[in-house]
């Protein structure tokens, strides 16, 4: 009666770990504004080193020792992936942590994670990148892969707004991808809120440069971020001129703790951003942007 | 169908114990029917029922001595399979050199004992969000037996007739039991629960014995205490989401979060982040998290979800509507232990049935009305 041996019943066990975290050391740290750092690193297993790849907007969830993880995108050229760079602003207690990094200290990276920017879309036609404080970072790994190539844009737009000279990231760089216009096509406009008397660009908020550009809005693809307020204001720049609410995307922000759509902080209404977004094709989350408090 | 009289059953829930399985049934605690670790068949509950109702659970007593005549307690399988509190990670920094491992613990596998249906659907909708995501989930999971329970006494608070989700045990278990005065009448549904159940000495049902196990079965479905109708889910609360009815919810809520602790299928956490004393060892921690507080939403310089209306909507249009999308199955399995441990007694059902009476309401300004 009792020779069935219930231990047998065991299902063996699983191999499985997750995602997986890679190591990375730091190699650069570049201050980009006052609060403001780019943390530039490579992967310390050489296999890492030659096989991580990322597309234009997705994030890895960067992990200090310690201290925890946070999701940041990724700013570096796609193209170039064994070198990645993340840009930070210490707003809080795992970001704060990251201002005591030096060069040879070591970070964990999950990821990429996310749906990125759709560069494919904009093929044939004109792309328009508008970026708003801390938003240029999820978009200078799409501005460089767009400037590789080139040849598949009509025209290529750049604008970038942010509140004082002082909080322009990459600066050498815009001033640089300006300098390009004559033989790279790459159209730079640059605006800051309140300039100083070294500014040499507009001055007013982004959408002040919407009738500067001249866009064809049926031809063109709009990528857009920066912080809620701008991208409200930016969206319905867009609207008034006529953009095709399907050629527009943008760029969410959400609490992320797990990036693989299991914490459930990330919700906004039934999309996961770190899944589904965090760049979204406008009119799936027009709707939803209308919520207040959703 | 099989028949197990009472002390065959007995043996079959020791031999379990006595196999190394963590054993985990229905117990009487602190004045509920609580699922804990068991040693045996003796902590069972027997000739112990129920009483349940909005922000309302009793103990009463039976005069007989029916192991499974109630409904269920606080706690579902989520406790077990998704710990309030779990240790995911182990990082290590030793001459700056880091390493992060991930790998799940070797506890001993679970045998449930008594899971209801809603709890057995319960987990196969967690199933939908961890299994393919989360190793640790996955090892519990996978390994652990289930012997289910056909409900035989509905609580008061109870709708799994209106989620489809009961109160016969469809889907998830090994065996599952309908419980009659002598004995049970045992469903084997694997190949798992089929070696089970040849541990001790069990016959063929009678012909007799399936009608009244199919009676109890039927009894059961007419006693429900909610009905909830769900027709037009998701769409219905997405069109609904400036509801009137959220400032009203939100003025009796006091965002405590018993909702979400002890819903079977909430499954939101924290990730938190621990150092050991000598600050070489570093721990990721999973803790449950629930959408009904502030800093759940939190990012930088704010908090999205900052009114109580908005939290309360969140968690009822995520459970109710937005899961489908998320999941394929909506996440809700009828169980009533939201309404039954809310300390204010709000009740889903209604708050569900008030929108769908005044379905496309919209909230009117509070200027437009003072004029």
């Amino acid at each position: 009666m009792m020779a069935v041996d219930l231990r047998s019943l065991e299902v063996p066990p699983e191999s499985a770990e997750g995602t997986p975290t890679r190591v990375a050391t730091i190699r650069r740290i570049v201050q980009e504004t006052p609060d403001t750092f780019t943390y530039w690193m490579t992967f310390r297993d050489p296999v890492d080193r030659a096989t991580y790849r990322f597309a234009p907007g997705q994030l890895n969830m960067l992990y200090l020792f310690g201290v925890g993880e946070i999701p940041i995108s990724v700013a570096s050229d796609p193209e170039l992936p064994a070198r990645i760079a993340h840009t930070i602003r210490s707003t809080g207690r795992v970001t704060d942590a990251f201002r005591l990094l030096k060069p040879g200290d070591q970070v964990g990276v999950r990821g990429p994670f996310g749906r990125p920017w759709p560069l494919r879309e904009a093929r044939g036609g004109d792309l328009m990148i508008v970026a708003g404080g801390l938003g240029l970072a999820p978009l200078r790994s799409a501005i460089y892969q767009a400037i590789r190539h080139r040849g598949q844009f009509r025209r290529l737009m750049v604008l970038v707004g942010a509140r004082g000279p002082e909080h322009m990231l990459y600066r050498q760089e815009l001033d640089m991808w300006n300098q390009w216009m004559q033989f790279r096509g790459v159209e730079t406009y640059l605006t800051v809120d309140v300039a100083d008397d070294q500014w040499p660009y507009d001055e007013g908020v982004v959408t002040t440069l919407f009738p500067k550009v001249r866009v064809d809005p049926e031809w063109t693809t709009a990528f857009v971020c920066g912080p809620e307020i701008m991208m409200h204001f930016a969206l319905r720049g867009l609207r008034d001129m006529e953009f095709p609410m399907d050629q527009v995307w943008v760029s969410m922000e959400r609490n992320m703790q797990c990036a693989i759509r299991v914490c459930g902080h990330c919700q906004f209404g039934p999309k996961f951003v770190c899944a589904d977004g965090p760049v979204f094709r406008y009119d799936e989350v027009a709707d939803l942007m209308e919520v207040h408090e959703l | 169908m099989r028949y197990l009289d009472r002390e065959a059953f007995g043996k079959l829930v020791d031999a379990l114990a006595g196999a190394g399985y963590d054993l985990i049934g229905p117990t009487v605690r602190d004045g509920a029917i609580v699922l804990d670790h068991i040693d045996g068949a003796e902590d069972l509950p027997s000739g112990v029922g129920e009483e349940q109702g909005p922000g309302t659970y009793r103990l009463t007593s039976r005069d007989d001595d029916m192991v499974f005549s109630w409904a269920h307690g606080p706690d579902a399988g989520k406790r077990f399979l998704f710990p309030a509190r779990e240790v995911l990670c182990t990082a290590k920094r030793n001459d700056g050199q880091l390493t992060v491992e991930c790998r799940p613990g070797d506890e001993r596998p679970f045998a449930f004992v008594g899971l209801r249906s809603c709890d057995l659907h319960a987990i196969a909708v967690q199933d939908r969000v961890f299994l393919d995501a989360d190793p640790h989930y996955a090892r519990r999971r996978e390994r652990a037996l289930f012997i289910g329970v056909n409900c035989a006494v509905p609580g008061g608070t109870c709708f799994c007739t209106s989620m489809g989700t009961g109160p016969k045990c469809t889907i998830g278990f090994d065996l599952a039991l309908t419980e009659l005065p002598g004995g049970f009448v045992v469903e084997v549904s694997s190949p798992r629960g089929e070696q089970m159940i040849e541990v001790v000495r069990s016959r063929e049902a009678t012909e007799e014995e399936v009608r009244a196990a199919q009676a109890v079965t039927t009894e059961a479905e007419g006693q429900m205490g909610r009905s909830l109708d769900v027709a037009d889910m998701p769409e219905l609360l997405y069109r609904n989401r400036e509801h009137p009815r959220w400032k009203d919810v939100a003025a009796r809520c006091l965002a405590c979060g018993n909702c979400t602790s002890a819903c079977p299928t909430c499954f939101c956490h924290d990730i938190v982040e621990g150092m050991s004393i000598t600050g070489d060892t570093a721990t990721r921690t999973r803790e449950w998290a629930s959408c009904f507080s502030e800093e759940f939403s939190h990012i930088v310089g704010m908090e999205i979800r900052k009114s109580r209306e908005s939290r309360y909507r969140q968690w009822l249009t995520h459970k109710f509507a937005s899961w489908i999308d998320q999941f394929g199955t909506s996440g809700c399995v009828g169980c009533g232990r939201c309404i039954t441990w809310c300390p204010v007694g709000i009740d889903v059902t209604e708050e569900i049935t008030a929108i769908r009476a005044t379905d496309g309401e919209v909230e009117v300004a509070e200027e437009v009305m003072a004029s």
